[in-house]
């Protein structure tokens, strides 16, 4: 057994952070709590099923992983807003409209958050939403094919950060601007920033369908909105947005936005705002902006131009919003699962803040407000507050909850989680984490109905964690059980890109929906073949289009002749197996592109622009059967003066 | 809750499928004839498939009354099917990806048949013939997860080509049987 010499090199990086957090360290051993009966409970024998999946996001991959629990195996990695080469995501003409934005084309995002969709405050398994940070977005992914299903952009918008926090029934889903801009946007000096930036919160209906629409934005002050969630059982109807940068300042943030002893959170009553646009008292806005969507019937996504938004002021909407004043940089924002309490993680604040929802609703009724920013009442923060937890290690950051009434809350700078009572606000146990803790997540655990259990750090940095990988090293996740009085951590495992937020479900509620294969029968593409004699070749001008169809184990057609040196090739692959896991691939020689995987049932396209003469192979790459490396086939391709008709050799 | 109960139904279906009779019969197979294959038939993966099989395979499937099955509309719908799910890799006249398929309802009983279409996963595993269909021809069945329904019209429609071809007096010599001897020439 190889033991990190971690002790050492952390108390030397923590030397510079304090003694409080150099304390808590060399306390604890990290490498001898896994030892023991850890091992048991984190064995998931093989053939044997996980008890949750965790949806993790994958950070700057833009992509969300899927992992097991407790095992911390990885299940599979779903492409979301970056071009995934490995099965044509983003690549293929299927799905390239996906990453469509009113920028054009954009292969990539930072993906934060996800979020499962609710039924009743409960976590119900049919959607995962995340947010696409840079290029502000938001995806739905579906649940039964874990593949993204649709994307739609925020327009007024810079940085979506605080998204997409979704309310208890899955009414909303939530976006806001961590970076104000001016809106709309216009070329106006940086340094008039406090006079003319401006943020908005977008309130995205969710459909029956899942199908996301933007319903309407609130106009907002030049903050910057940072984390979100929606209120649940008493505070059904309402969403909480933290914000920093009270300041308003537009350089160097780090000092400059951290001088106001309180920043805010902001509560959105939405029901309110839901009945202010049926009046009509929203302004629609040009605006323009993408929504991308998957057509099951055809398989190929849909990109939507979008030229208009509906705009909220709050100075004609009294009681849309009111600031809750909160210490001091706050990140996190938290509802318990009774919907009662507001857990703020102020970044730099030496305490928990604990709001009350209910003590909110009597402030507002008594006016009990400090002042207003840019028309908003400010709340006085006495008159909301529950309670504040003390000592809860540097730098608190996220907080959920487990189904005893104890909270969790992550402190990045102390690198350790610490558990508290709800109620009472006393912190009854820590441990650390290695190293530098951002987002934590418990099964369930900031929804009505936490199933508890573990509690999973999601960590920053590894240092000495793992064999070392040259400078670049992984992420990482440690899984933590919290049935007993102390929290003892089980298992250590390595994720993707930066995983920031992170949710768990029972695996039963996945697994029950889940598909194994798409309907041939329904397969409407319109290049999809449905049996091998509708497959072959046509020339529609410098456009080539090969109808091919794959089975265990060939092509039809095989042999493709004709095709000129300029031509764009279209491969509309359509795989015509009907059983679970037997997906084949797709590849030829030279091709700029990627290749494509095809799912049983499914037709995919990739494109091939030939620059040579030449007879060019291709072949299946998804190993399928004993006779897998017979799967293959040539194109030729000629001259732009040759006389070579275009032919294959389908079978009729 | 499926991983479960499925290997005891397989281990059924297993001794039902080691019940069948040895010989080709021109009427319409009935249920259980009795008589045993012993189970160590099984043991050489590299023999020839029978060119008659009383085995009913494994599967779901444990009695078929092909009297129902004879039915042109059904036939014509196994016919569809056949094109769309089957064709890919069977020809019925010629030795394809998979066996030529003419006179197939009378090399296997309609139960074997049925539960190759359903079930060929464990087929290629546990039955004799099946195992030894694999080793020739290397490409393992695909499932194509047919329905019982669409699989006995696929069924009909073999049936109603098998009794086409035999009325036009074509007495056939085994099909199966060349093409199984075939791997020895």
């Amino acid at each position: 057994m190889i033991i990190p010499r971690n002790v050492r090199n952390w108390s030397l990086a923590l030397a510079t952070i304090g003694v409080v957090a150099l304390s808590t360290h060399c306390a604890r051993r990290p490498s001898s709590t896994v030892l023991g009966s850890g091992a048991e409970k984190v064995y998931v024998a093989p053939g044997t099923y996980d008890e949750f999946y965790a949806f993790m996001s994958g950070g700057f991959s833009g992509q969300v992983a899927v992992y097991g629990l407790p095992s911390g195996r990885m299940l599979k990695v779903i492409p979301v807003f970056s071009q995934n080469a490995e099965n044509a995501y983003g690549y293929s003409e299927e799905t390239k409209p996906m990453l469509e934005t009113s920028y054009g084309f954009v292969p990539w995002d930072d993906a934060h958050h996800p979020k499962l969709s609710q039924t009743n405050g409960v976590a119900d398994g049919r959607w995962l939403f995340i947010n696409g940070n840079n290029t502000p977005r938001i995806a739905r992914l579906d649940l039964s094919t874990f593949e993204t299903d649709e994307i739609i952009e925020i327009p007024n918008a810079g940085g979506n950060h605080a998204s997409p926090f979704i309310t208890m029934n899955t009414e909303y889903a939530v976006a806001s601007t961590r970076f104000s801009v001016p809106i709309p946007q216009t070329d106006v000096s940086i340094t008039e920033y406090a006079q003319k930036f401006k943020g908005t919160i977008s309130l995205v209906k969710i459909g029956p369908d899942g199908n996301m629409e933007i319903a309407f934005q609130i106009l907002v002050p030049g903050l910057n909105y940072d984390l979100a969630h929606g209120g649940k059982g008493v505070s059904h109807g309402w969403a909480f947005f933290t914000s920093y940068n009270s300041e308003k300042a537009n350089t160097l943030l780090e000092v400059n936005a951290s001088k106001n002893d309180k920043d805010f959170i902001a509560a959105v009553n939405w029901k309110k705002a839901e009945e202010y646009v049926a009046q009509g008292k929203f302004k629609e806005w040009p605006a323009r902006y993408r929504h991308n969507h998957m057509d099951a019937s055809t398989q190929s996504a849909v990109s939507e131009v979008i030229d208009h938004v509906r705009v909220l002021d709050p100075a004609e909407c009294p009681g849309v919003i009111y600031y809750i004043p909160t210490p001091k940089s706050p990140h996190g924002v938290d509802v318990d699962p009774s919907g009662e309490y507001i857990v703020a993680g102020g970044k730099l604040a030496a305490v928990i803040p604990v709001h009350s929802f209910s003590k909110m609703v009597a402030a507002i009724e008594a006016k009990q407000f400090d002042g207003e920013l840019d028309g908003i009442p400010i709340l006085k923060y006495d008159a909301v507050v529950a309670g504040e937890v003390q000592n809860p290690g540097l730098g608190p950051l996220h907080t959920e909850f487990d189904d005893n009434g104890f909270a969790y809350t992550s402190a990045f700078i102390s690198s350790e989680i610490v558990k508290w009572k709800l109620g009472t606000w006393e912190v009854v146990d820590r441990i650390p984490t290695y190293y530098s803790i951002g987002h934590l997540l418990v099964p369930g655990g900031d929804t009505m109905k936490p199933w508890g259990k573990y509690v999973i750090a999601l960590n920053k940095v590894t240092k000495d964690r793992y064999l070392p990988t040259g400078p670049e090293l992984t992420q990482s996740a440690q899984l933590i059980d919290i049935t007993g009085n102390k929290m003892e951590l089980l298992l250590d495992f390595p994720t993707i890109g930066e995983p920031h937020y992170a949710q768990a479900i029972p695996a039963d509620l996945i697994t029950v929906n889940s598909k194994k294969f798409f309907e041939l029968s329904a397969n409407n593409h319109p290049w999809a073949v449905k049996s091998e004699v509708e497959a072959g070749v046509t020339r529609k001008g410098r456009e080539v289009h090969v109808k091919m169809s794959t089975i265990r184990t060939h092509f039809m057609p095989d042999n493709i002749e004709g095709v000129k040196v300029g031509d764009t090739v279209y491969f509309h692959v359509t795989n015509l197996e009907q059983d679970w896991d037997v997906p084949h691939g797709f590849a030829v020689l030279g091709s700029g592109n990627s290749e494509l995987l095809v799912m049983p049932g499914q037709t995919r396209t990739i494109t091939w622009k030939p620059t040579q003469e030449g007879v060019f192979p291709f072949y299946c790459t998804d190993f399928c059967s004993a006779l897998h490396q017979e799967m293959s086939g040539y194109v030729r391709v000629s001259g732009q003066s040759s006389n070579v008709q275009l032919s294959s050799n389908q079978r009729n | 809750m499926m991983r479960r109960i499925l290997p005891l139904v397989l281990a059924s279906s297993v001794t039902l499928a080691a019940c069948g009779g040895s010989g080709k019969s021109n009427s319409s197979w009935s249920a259980d004839k009795g008589t045993s294959a012993p189970a160590t038939a099984v043991a050489t993966p590299t023999a020839a498939p029978p060119a008659a099989d009383g085995s009913k395979g494994v599967g779901p499937v444990d009695h078929v009354d092909i009297a129902t099955l004879d039915n042109d509309a059904l036939a014509a719908s196994g016919k569809q099917l056949f094109t769309t799910k089957c064709s890919a890799c069977h020809k019925l006249d010629e030795r394809y990806i998979g066996p030529a398929l003419a006179g197939v309802t009378t090399r296997r009983r309609p139960e074997w048949i049925l539960n190759m279409m359903l079930n060929p996963e464990k087929m290629i595993v546990e039955d004799p013939t099946a195992k030894a269909l694999l080793a020739e021809y290397l490409a393992p069945m695909a499932n194509q997860s047919l329905a019982r329904s669409e699989a006995e019209s696929i069924l009909a429609y073999f049936l109603e080509y098998d009794e086409e071809a035999s009325e036009d007096s074509h007495d056939d010599d085994d099909d199966d049987a060349s093409a199984s001897t075939a791997s020895s020439h």
